[in-house]
């Protein structure tokens, strides 16, 4: 809030029409416009680049035998450790009372429902013959067929299934007075129907306070466990395979610490400009985007820790085909995936340590998206450089993406985008409600 | 112009593969048999019941023809996919040829092992496919139930001997007449999107089933022959009943040279291999068998 005001009430208030302003008054910049623009063009070729993948095949892809798995599981391994950060901010946080989260948690947990529905494309493009997707499903059919339950494909499919309804339903109803006010301060009759229809007809009484309030803490219950449930199923799909550099114990903590460390660093890459361009340093203030670099210093610790393990259990083993991999991985044609990934995850973010550093914002935007990109590519390299040399000299084979692997990459982009683009027009920005009740706790006059 | 070729020249590891024993080695072990006892494994054993259906291949009697890969193409409707997807690696052989250098590089022996699915009794494709297309059935085979597969691709990636093929595009559709035609009717076309694999000629066993009851009496070692099997100009492929005491395959399987390729990991693959013998000449100038 700019103006200073007379009483907490006052303030309150102030903050309320400041936030839904930004939704209901502000002209559509220009910025937007081109960002939507560009954005929509990027997923209407991300549509004809899926159309021609279902009509032809999983063969426009680089993958072959052995590398049999590419940039599709690449990429959905990538999307849904974004996903994890906002449930992983919002739900735990709010578990734990920590009231500072509500400056990012709304667009935390949209970032978190985006990127796991575009995380949720992947598997379905991945297969040989998506159209027979819902197989994977245990639902009662004429074959008398059940999934196969000792595969890990079926318990990550029901993880992630879990996890969709669980955070969309967070979203939403952590959204659900904040589209009230938006409902109430709308001027327009279009705005005030569609807002009105997206608030459910929430009318602040106690009892929607009371049940908001014991919702959101269940739902936060369910969440919490399901990041780390999730995760580590994805972590399964690998190291339930007997490849060396798949099948390891490592896995499942390993996956769950990366993938809160790429959701941190999204958050924060988010948050930066964000209240630039919005004015929200009120809200997203220094102290937020400070816990959040330290927050993504303790992953990026714990993933340099995962790093070293990895290689002391390949070591340790003593297997001659655990060795080879290592070896293939630090020296093979992937190796830059690898010295790339060490160097983006581990050793960049040490610069974080430094409390001078970590105020400046352009230190913290590089080494955020630096952690993004090193997050890709440590996917890369644990999925390809653990496929493309086998048991066997035989099986050795080598993986080079096509132009439609990176169309779909790219594309994916684009419609994470475009999404966020939309949220950031469309719906409140902040959770206006727990700002209301944390400067009412604070000063309570 | 580069080649499309399956074999590459790679480094061997330390285990390898394709097993050879000098005479002396052979005389050993004949004398005194070292059986390698099992590994041990969490699921309980598949029990032998009825057939239980085996290969034996004999290293060395193979000459590395390909005559087996080019039998077992025709026999089993599959595509010839071309230049273009061989390079990419995604040629579709269900019993390719590996390829091993022995000795100077300048004047190398070349060692030849067919390499077709090794029907693992603890198959580790199987524990994997989420939606059980690939399963076990009662005589030992691991079957590829094709309109069931979704083409998750995870049984290839979890095969250590790297057997299982893969329809990365429609290469059965959309080809002339003649080409259809000329396709064996007992034998499915796969659609793209399919996983599929050596079956050891699933058609054939059913045929001799189906032959041997009409006439009212049991299979007989001999009954069943491959398609690889039957083309093998030097008898280096044994097929048969594992069950069925003395039968061809139950012979080789006992012999002193008989292993299991890489047995370390506790697939017990029905498919095991006869080491090579070779005599080598004490000045190392070559063999003399």
């Amino acid at each position: 809030m700019s103006e200073p005001s007379a009483s907490p009430a006052n303030a309150a208030a102030a903050m309320t029409d400041g936030v839904t302003a930004i939704t209901l008054e502000r002209p559509t910049g220009m910025g937007w416009m081109v960002g939507v623009a560009v954005a929509a063009l990027v997923v209407v070729l991300f549509t004809a680049a899926l159309g021609y993948l279902f009509m032809t095949g999983v063969g426009i892809w680089g993958i072959n035998i052995p590398v049999a798995w590419g940039f599709a599981l690449v990429n959905y391994v990538w999307w849904i450790g974004i996903a994890m950060a906002g449930t992983f901010i919002s739900a735990a946080l709010l578990l734990l009372r920590q009231g500072w989260r509500s400056g990012v948690s709304r667009f935390a947990e949209t970032m978190t429902v985006i990127a796991l529905v575009i995380a949720g494309l992947f598997p379905i493009m991945h297969l040989g013959r998506p159209w027979f997707a819902y197989w994977l499903f245990p639902y009662p059919n004429a074959m008398g067929l059940w999934p196969q339950w000792r595969s890990a494909l079926v318990w990550d499919f029901v993880a992630i299934a879990c996890y969709v309804v669980v955070s969309l339903m967070f979203w939403y109803l952590a959204m659900l007075p904040d589209l009230a006010s938006l409902r109430d301060r709308a001027r327009r009759r279009g705005a005030q129907v569609f807002y009105g229809l997206l608030a459910l007809g929430w009318r602040g009484e106690a009892r929607h306070w009371q049940r908001h309030e014991s919702a959101s803490r269940l739902l936060a219950g369910f969440a919490v466990p399901l990041v780390f449930m999730v995760h580590s199923m994805v972590a399964l799909d690998f190291s339930e395979g007997l490849a060396p550099g798949w099948h390891t114990t490592l896995f499942p903590p390993f996956f769950v610490a990366g993938a809160l460390f790429s959701g941190f660093a999204v958050v924060l890459a988010m948050a930066i400009p964000l209240r630039r361009i919005y004015g929200l340093q009120d809200h997203i203030t220094d102290l937020h985007v400070d816990r959040l670099a330290r927050l993504l210093l303790a992953a990026s610790l714990v993933m340099a820790y995962s790093y070293a393990l990895e290689l002391f259990g390949g070591l340790y083993t003593g297997d001659h085909h655990e060795l080879a991999m290592l070896e293939n991985r630090m020296t093979g044609i992937y190796a830059p995936a690898y010295w790339t990934t060490l160097v983006l995850n581990a050793l960049l973010p040490q610069l974080l340590w430094s409390r001078r550093l970590r105020a400046r914002e352009g230190v913290l935007l590089t080494v955020s998206v630096g952690v993004i990109v090193g997050m890709w590519l440590e996917r890369f390299m644990l999925v390809i450089t653990s496929l493309y040399r086998g048991f066997m000299p035989s099986d050795y084979g080598t993986f080079y993406p096509t132009m439609w692997d990176w169309a779909h990459l790219l594309g994916s982009l684009g419609l994470c985008a475009l999404l966020f683009l939309l949220f950031l027009r469309l719906l409140p920005l902040l959770p206006m409600f727990e700002i209301r009740r944390q400067m009412h706790e604070e000063d309570p006059s | 112009m580069t080649l499309a070729t399956t074999q590459n020249h790679h480094r061997m590891e330390v285990d390898t593969p394709l097993r050879t024993l000098t005479l002396a080695d052979y005389r050993r072990q004949r004398e005194a048999p070292r059986r390698e006892p099992p590994l041990p494994s969490l699921y309980p054993a598949v029990p032998r019941q009825g057939q239980a259906w085996g290969m034996s291949i004999d290293l060395g009697a193979c000459i590395g023809c390909g005559a087996c890969t080019v039998a077992c193409q025709a026999e089993n409707n599959i595509p010839v996919v071309g230049r273009e997807e061989v390079k990419r690696g995604r040629e579709m052989h269900w019993i390719r040829i590996d390829r091993y250098f022995v000795g100077p590089s300048e004047n190398p022996r070349f060692l030849f092992q067919p390499v077709p699915c090794m029907h693992c009794e603890n198959a580790p494709c199987e524990v994997v496919c989420p939606v059980a297309a690939t399963v076990h059935d009662s005589e030992g085979l691991n079957l590829q139930v094709y309109n069931r597969c979704v083409g998750t691709r995870f049984c290839s990636n979890n095969c250590p001997y790297k057997v299982r093929r893969f329809n990365f595009l429609e290469y059965a559709g959309g080809k002339d007449e003649s080409i259809q035609a000329q396709r064996n009717p007992q034998v499915t076309v796969r659609q793209r999107g399919v996983m599929e694999k050596c079956t050891y000629c699933l058609q054939r066993i059913n045929a001799a089933r189906i032959q041997a009851r009409t006439t009212g009496r049991e299979l007989r070692d001999g009954d069943v022959i491959t398609a690889c099997q039957g083309a093998c100009p030097t008898r280096a492929i044994v097929f048969g009943d594992l069950n069925l005491v003395d039968s061809a395959v139950a012979r080789a399987v006992s012999s002193p040279r008989s292993y299991a390729l890489l047995r370390e990991l506790g697939t017990r693959p029905r498919t095991t291999y006869l080491s090579r013998v070779s005599n080598p000449r004490d000045d190392g100038a070559g063999e003399d068998r």
